[in-house]
């Protein structure tokens, strides 16, 4: 099991919380939640040793394609591939701004 | 044939999460979550043994009303980590159940309902998990005086270990085909007595042994149904509705045993003969 923390740049705060996922097989649950300045934080704990090169990858590019709102971003990770990382990702984006 | 026209239609409860199963049951503008994932009481002993928790340690308590009734319903997911039962998630589900006795001493009738998707204790968190089954059983005794506690077995994780005997107390257990109900695990009864003896792989054989069906054959629970949201529901209610049983099934230790003792153990017995040892002639 490893702790990460990693931190963005983003525009303005989001609207809501949003939970999305399950601390299960190939999956992971991420809490998010509307962050008061305009830096996104995430902390991820996973069960993966040895994957931040993948997480800062991962966030890099979703970061660097759009500004996305401002959140404080808790990941519980049980062994989720990048592709599922992604979706929940945008799962939660979603919520938090239209939900 | 299969009713295709039923099947394209059903909604399916065990495809639910955990939260989702339980806001199906209750009224949609009555629900409050007590302590969700945000309030982030999660297990303090996983990390410590290298294992990732989850925002709400696998239990979700929500109360509101059930057809107007006030309820509460607990419901364990059983995807993280087997739907072990901790420290934290135990004292959820003892808490709520306290709750709802207190709420009865107040002459609210809540009524509860117990979503079990469950392996038993959490073996990391041994006996601070034992502690709180051994409250949740205690609170479910205590309910059961004023209302019925109604519990529902689903999903393939099952119920099984302390909880087993939990779900025994219950007023009224609910089961699916899916659902299993048993107090080892069939993982355990393989680990210890022996492949020969019981294969943890072999579904039919498992199933025939502590599924749904069997399991309501023998007279162990009350109703098996559909995996079916609103039948699952309606069952609930009717069962809310036929108030407390006469009788509790754990009450009736001394006519179990009695059958028990007239059983020849030097045979295999098979599922059919279960169901006739306990029933008799309705089997």
């Amino acid at each position: 099991m490893e702790i990460l923390n990693f931190e963005f740049s983003a525009s303005e705060a989001a609207a809501k919380s949003a939970l999305v996922g399950c601390v299960g097989s190939g999956d992971l649950e991420i809490l998010m939640e509307p962050s008061s300045s305009s830096v996104t934080t995430i902390q991820v704990i996973t069960s993966v040793d040895g994957s931040e090169q993948r997480w800062k990858n991962l966030f890099e590019r979703i970061f660097s394609e759009s500004k996305q709102c401002a959140v404080n971003i808790e990941i519980h990770d049980f062994g989720a591939t990048p592709g599922v990382v992604r979706l929940r990702l945008e799962q939660a984006f979603e919520e938090v701004q239209h939900g | 044939m299969a009713d295709i026209d039923y099947l394209l239609k059903k909604q399916s409860f065990i495809e639910l999460d955990a939260r989702q199963r339980a806001k199906s049951l209750l009224d949609a503008t009555s629900q409050k979550e007590l302590l969700d994932p945000f309030a982030r009481v999660m297990s303090p002993w996983l990390i410590k043994q290298n294992i990732v928790p989850q925002a709400d340690d696998g239990v979700v308590v929500i109360k509101g009303t059930l057809e107007g009734r006030p309820a509460v319903v607990i419901s364990i997911e059983g995807v993280f980590q087997g739907g072990s039962l901790g420290e934290v998630g135990g004292a959820k589900i003892a808490g709520a159940l306290e709750l709802a006795v207190e709420d009865n001493r107040n002459h609210i009738p809540t009524v509860a309902i117990l979503l079990l998707e469950t392996g038993g204790v959490r073996l990391q968190e041994a006996n601070l998990g034992l502690a709180a089954i051994a409250e949740i059983q205690a609170a479910i005794v205590a309910l059961r005086q004023y209302q019925p506690v109604i519990g529902v077995v689903a999903g393939s994780v099952g119920c099984f270990g302390g909880m087993s005997i939990a779900a025994g107390l219950c007023s009224y257990l609910i089961m699916t085909q899916e659902g299993r109900l048993g107090l080892n695990g069939p993982q355990v009864i393989e680990q210890e007595a022996g492949l020969q003896e019981y294969n943890a792989k072999d579904r039919p054989f498992i199933w025939s042994i502590c599924g749904g069906e069997q399991r309501f054959k023998t007279g162990l629970i009350d109703a098996y149904i559909d995996d079916n949201r609103e039948q699952i529901k309606a069952q609930i209610i009717e069962f809310i509705q036929q108030g407390s049983p006469q009788r509790p099934r754990c009450m009736q230790a001394e006519h179990y045993l009695e059958k028990l003792q007239h059983l020849d153990t030097t045979q295999q017995i098979s599922p059919a003969e279960v169901q006739a040892l306990y029933q008799g002639e309705k089997a």
